[in-house]
C-alpha cells in the first residue's frame, strides 16, 4: 500500500494586501475586494508533503479543501506544484462554519479517504488566525499531532522526526503513523509550479466548475480521468447536518470594532551610548525584546 | 508577489503575433506529439496558452527568487575550491528553482525531456530572467548549447547529453583563448584522435570561459594538424565527469559577477566530435553565435527594463525644488527616451526571434521530408531576415542597455552612485553586453554587407508598404523621408567605393541608420495595432530622425583626407 499523505488547504482572502475597502461596514471581511489566495502556511505544509514524497517515492499526496466551487483553484495550484490529486468539499450546508464545524467536516472527508499515514496543514489561516482547525481535526481523527513543525528531520518506515519551531527555541520530536502535523511559516517556502505539470493539468476542472463555465467535460474525463477534480458534498462524507455550517458552530461573533492605532507619546533619543542603553533596558523590562 | 511576465504587457503583445500560428504549427509538426506526451498541445490555442502559463512561472521565479538574490550574488560571487567552481549561494538557489520547475531545455524536443517551445518564448524567458539578474541570464542562456548538440550532433551524442539538460545540467561554450578573442580563426587548442581509446583528446588553454566549470562543454579546437585558419577547427563535446580540465583561475570582473568566467587548461581531455570535422567554426560556432547574439539581445532588453523601472520609480518618489523630479523636462525626456528605446529594440528582438523560429522550424522539417517549393522559398526568406537582423539586435540592444543604465544613475543622482541602490550593479552589468559574443564593432562588420547589397533597404521598403491607420500616417511620412535620407547617404558612401577605408570608417553610421529605420518602422506597426506604443513610436521616430540627420551630415561632408588626421594624432 502506498504511503498516503493528506494536505489540508484553504483558499483565503489576501489579508496581507488590505486596501481601504477590505472590511464591510458591518465589520465582516469584504471577500469581493480581496483576491483569493492559497493560505500561505498551507503552502509550507504542501512543500513539507512534497519533500516527504521526494524521500518516499511511493507517497501519494491528496489535497482536501473546503469551500465554494472556486476553491478548486488551489487544488489545481497544488497539482501544478506536485500534489497527486485533490478533493473540494463543497456544500451549502457547510457555509458559515466555525473551527469546530470545519474540523468536523474535514475529519469526515479524511475518514472517507480510508487509510491515511500523514495529515499536514498550515499552522493557521490568515483570515481567522485561530490555529485551531489542525489540532481539532487530529482530535476528531483520534491521532497524535505535532504542531509548529518547521522541518522534517527524517522519515522512516515506522515514524517521522520533526523539528518544531517554538517561541523560546526548537524541539525535535518523533511520532509514529498516522499523525497530523501543523506547519509553521518559517518552514521552507513551497516550490513553484512545474512547467510540464501545468501543461498536463491545466484543463482539469471540478464538476461544478464545468457547469459554471458551460464546458462539456464528459469526453475529456473519460479519456483523461486525471483532469477531474473530485467534489464531495455533506452526504458524500456521511456528515450529520446538525454538526455542519452555522448550525454546527457554537462560536458567535458578538461585536467587531475598528481599531485605529494612533501614536500616543514619542521620545527623542540621541545616538549616545547612554540613550541606546536606556532604550534597550526599557524594551527588555517591557518584554518587547529579550 | 512580483511576476516579471504578467507585470509587463509588452511581452504578451509580442507573444501574440500572427506569425506565431505558422511558427507553432511547424514547430509542433502539425501537433504530432499530441496524445504521445501528456503535456503536448492539441492546437495553436492550446500551445500559446501553455507558452503563456509557463512564462508566468518564469516571471514568478524571476520576480521572487532571482531579483531577490541578485544583490547578494553580486557581493559574494563564485569561487574556486578543489578545482571546482562553487557558485554564490543565490546562484545555486536560482538554478535549482528553475530546474525544479522543469524550465530548462525549453526549446528541446519532448523526447529529450524538453518543452519543445518555439524560439520566441525562449527568448522571452531569457529577457525575463535577465531583468531579475543579468549575470544569471548567462547560466540560464547557455542551455543554447543543447540546441547546437540537437542540430548537429549524432544520435548517440544527442541521447547521451540532451536528456540531462532538463534535469539541470549546465553548459558552456569554450571558444576564446588568450590569443583568439574576436579572431576565433586563431584558436590553437589541440584535438587529436586517440585510436586506442577511440575518442578525441583535447590539450591546451581556454580563457574568458563563461560558466567554465559547466557539466557539458562545447569546445572549439584545432583537429587538423598544420592548419592555421578556420578550416582546421572542429567542435567537440566534453563531459565534466571526465575530470580532465584544470580551472586555473576565475576572473575578477566589473560586472555580471555571479557568472563565473574561467581560465581553463585541458589536460588530454576526452571528447566527442560534434558534427563533421573542419566545420567547427565555419558552420557550428557561427550558428551557435547567432543564437548567443540574440541571447545577449534578450539579456540587454531585460536589464534595460529592470533599470528603467527603477529610474521611473525613483523619479516619482524623489522631490527637489518642491516637485517630483519626473516633472522636470530634462528628467522626463531621459525617462521617456529610455522607454522608447526599450520598446524599439524589443520589437526588433522579437521580429528577429520570429525569423529565427521560422528558419529553425523549416530547417528541422527539411530533415524529415523534402520541402515544397514555397517552403524552400520561405526558409530562404526567413534565414536571410534572421541573418540580417541579428547583428542589429546585438548592436542596438547592448548599446541601449548601457545608455539606459547610465541614464538611470543620472536620474538617481548622487544616490545612484552609491552601493545602496541596485542601479550601480545594473550599470556595471551592462558594460560587458557591447563586448562579448562579438563586439559592437564586429556587429557592424557583420551588418555592413547588407547596406552595400541593399538587403536592409529592401526590408525597410517592405515595412513601409504595410498600410497604417490615419492616426499613424503622419509618422509614416516622416519614416519615408528618413528612408530617402538613408538612400542618399548610402549613395554618397558608395561613391567612396564599398571596399575603401572611407567606407569602412563610416560603416557604423550607415548600419545605425538602417537600424533606426527598421526599429522605427516596426514600432509604428506596433503602434498601429496597439495604442500603447503610440507615444514610444513618436518619440523614437523623432529621436531617430535627428540621429540620422547627424550621420547623414557627417557622411555628406566627409572627405577621405581626414582619415590621415585621425591617424596622425594617435
Amino acid at each position: 500500500m502506498s504511503f498516503r499523505i493528506v494536505v489540508l488547504a484553504k483558499q483565503v482572502p489576501d489579508t496581507r494586501n488590505v486596501g481601504k475597502d477590505a472590511m464591510k461596514e458591518d465589520g465582516t471581511v469584504n471577500r469581493a475586494a480581496l483576491p483569493a489566495i492559497f493560505n500561505p502556511e498551507d503552502l509550507n505544509a504542501l512543500e513539507m508533503a512534497l519533500e516527504i514524497k521526494d524521500r518516499k517515492k511511493d507517497a501519494v499526496i491528496s489535497i482536501i479543501t473546503m469551500g465554494p466551487s472556486r476553491a478548486a483553484e488551489i487544488i489545481r495550484d497544488s497539482i501544478y506544484r506536485g500534489a497527486d490529486n485533490g478533493i473540494v468539499v463543497s456544500d451549502r450546508k457547510v457555509a458559515g462554519s466555525d473551527t469546530l464545524a470545519t474540523s468536523y467536516t474535514i475529519s469526515q472527508a479524511v475518514k472517507k479517504l480510508g487509510h491515511v499515514d500523514l495529515v499536514l496543514c498550515g499552522r493557521q489561516a490568515i483570515d481567522g488566525d485561530t490555529a485551531q482547525v489542525g489540532p481539532q481535526v487530529a482530535e476528531k481523527l483520534n491521532i497524535p499531532q505535532i504542531t509548529y513543525a518547521e522541518e522534517v528531520i527524517s522519515v522512516s518506515e515506522k515514524s517521522i522526526e520533526i523539528k518544531r519551531r517554538l517561541e523560546r527555541g526548537i524541539e525535535v520530536v518523533e511520532c509514529g503513523y498516522p499523525c497530523l502535523i501543523t506547519v509553521h511559516g518559517s518552514a521552507k517556502a513551497c516550490r513553484f509550479s512545474h512547467a510540464k505539470r501545468v501543461m498536463k493539468y491545466k484543463y482539469s476542472l471540478s464538476a461544478s466548475e464545468a457547469v459554471e463555465r458551460n464546458v462539456d467535460m464528459t469526453q475529456a474525463w473519460a479519456n483523461k480521468p486525471y483532469l477531474k477534480i473530485e467534489e464531495w458534498n455533506a452526504a458524500d462524507i456521511a456528515a450529520e447536518d446538525s454538526r455542519l455550517g452555522l448550525t454546527g458552530s457554537p462560536t458567535k461573533v458578538k461585536k467587531i470594532e475598528n481599531v485605529v492605532l494612533a501614536q500616543k507619546e514619542s521620545v527623542n533619543l540621541s545616538t549616545s551610548d547612554e540613550d541606546i542603553d536606556g532604550l534597550m533596558k526599557e524594551l527588555i523590562a517591557a518584554h518587547i525584546i529579550g | 508577489m512580483a511576476n516579471f511576465f504578467t507585470d509587463n504587457e509588452s511581452l504578451n503583445f509580442h507573444l501574440h503575433q500572427d506569425l506565431m500560428k505558422d511558427i507553432i504549427k511547424l514547430k509542433e509538426k502539425d501537433y504530432a506529439d499530441f496524445g504521445k506526451f501528456d503535456y503536448a498541445p492539441e492546437n495553436y490555442e492550446d500551445a500559446i496558452d501553455s507558452y503563456q502559463k509557463v512564462l508566468e512561472i518564469v516571471g514568478e521565479i524571476t520576480g521572487e527568487v532571482l531579483a531577490e538574490n541578485a544583490e547578494d550574488i553580486d557581493k559574494e560571487g563564485p569561487k574556486v575550491e578543489d578545482n571546482a567552481i562553487i557558485y554564490a549561494a543565490g546562484t545555486t538557489r536560482n538554478h535549482e528553482a528553475l530546474t525544479n520547475a522543469g524550465l530548462y531545455g525549453m526549446s528541446l524536443p519532448r523526447q529529450y525531456g524538453g518543452l519543445n517551445f518555439s524560439y520566441v518564448p525562449y527568448v522571452m524567458a531569457a529577457e525575463i530572467v535577465s531583468r531579475g539578474d543579468c549575470g544569471f541570464a548567462n547560466i540560464w542562456g547557455l542551455q543554447d548549447c543543447a540546441e547546437t548538440i540537437y542540430e548537429f550532433g549524432s544520435e548517440e551524442i544527442k541521447n547521451e547529453y540532451l536528456p540531462r539538460i532538463n534535469k539541470g545540467a549546465t553548459c558552456s561554450m569554450d571558444l576564446t583563448e588568450p590569443d583568439a578573442g574576436s579572431d576565433l580563426q586563431a584558436v590553437g587548442l589541440k584535438a587529436r584522435f586517440d585510436e586506442q581509446n577511440n575518442c578525441w583528446r583535447l590539450n591546451g588553454v581556454k580563457r574568458f570561459i563563461t560558466n567554465g566549470d559547466a557539466d557539458i562543454k562545447l569546445v572549439l579546437a584545432r583537429s587538423e594538424e598544420g592548419t592555421t585558419d578556420a578550416r582546421g577547427l572542429s567542435y567537440f563535446v566534453y563531459d565534466r565527469t571526465s575530470k580532465a580540465v584544470t580551472i586555473r583561475r576565475i576572473e575578477n570582473k566589473l560586472g555580471i559577477k555571479g557568472s563565473p568566467t574561467a581560465e581553463l587548461v585541458f589536460n588530454n581531455a576526452p571528447a566527442k566530435l560534434v558534427g563533421d570535422r573542419k566545420l567547427g567554426l565555419i558552420k557550428y560556432v557561427m550558428t551557435l553565435m547567432n543564437g548567443a547574439r540574440l541571447g545577449v539581445g534578450a539579456q540587454s532588453v531585460g536589464l534595460a527594463e529592470a533599470a528603467y523601472r527603477e529610474a521611473l520609480k525613483y523619479a516619482h518618489e524623489r522631490e527637489q525644488f518642491g516637485k517630483t523630479i519626473k516633472d522636470f523636462p530634462q528628467v522626463y525626456e531621459m525617462l521617456a527616451n529610455m522607454r522608447a528605446k526599450i520598446d524599439a529594440v524589443r520589437t526588433l528582438l522579437y521580429e528577429t526571434a520570429r525569423a529565427v523560429d521560422m528558419t529553425k522550424a523549416l530547417d528541422a522539417m527539411s530533415k524529415d521530408r523534402t520541402l515544397l517549393p514555397e517552403e524552400r522559398q520561405s526558409l530562404k526568406k526567413y534565414q536571410r531576415l534572421a541573418d540580417m537582423l541579428t547583428p542589429l539586435v546585438k548592436l542596438f540592444s547592448s548599446e541601449y542597455a548601457n545608455q539606459v543604465t547610465y541614464d538611470t544613475i543620472q536620474v538617481y543622482g548622487g544616490s545612484g552612485f552609491m552601493k545602496d541602490y541596485p542601479v550601480e550593479r545594473m550599470y556595471r552589468d551592462a558594460r560587458i553586453l557591447t563586448i562579448y559574443e562579438g563586439t559592437s564593432q564586429l556587429q557592424v562588420v557583420a551588418a555592413i554587407r547588407g547596406i552595400a547589397q541593399g538587403t536592409y533597404l529592401a526590408r525597410i521598403k517592405e515595412y513601409e508598404d504595410m498600410a497604417v491607420k490615419d492616426e499613424c500616417q503622419a509618422l509614416k511620412n516622416v519614416l519615408i523621408k528618413m528612408r530617402e535620407c538613408f538612400e542618399t547617404t548610402v549613395e554618397k558612401a558608395n561613391s567612396f567605393g564599398s571596399t575603401s577605408e572611407s567606407y569602412e570608417f563610416n560603416a557604423r553610421r550607415l548600419v545605425e541608420m538602417a537600424g533606426y529605420l527598421i526599429m522605427c518602422n516596426l514600432l509604428l506597426i506596433d503602434a498601429n495595432k496597439d495604442d500603447r506604443f503610440a507615444a514610444s513610436a513618436e518619440i523614437m521616430i523623432k529621436y531617430a530622425q535627428a540621429e540620422m540627420e547627424k550621420s547623414a551630415a557627417y557622411i555628406e561632408n566627409f572627405d577621405e583626407s581626414i582619415l590621415e588626421q585621425y591617424k596622425s594624432i594617435l
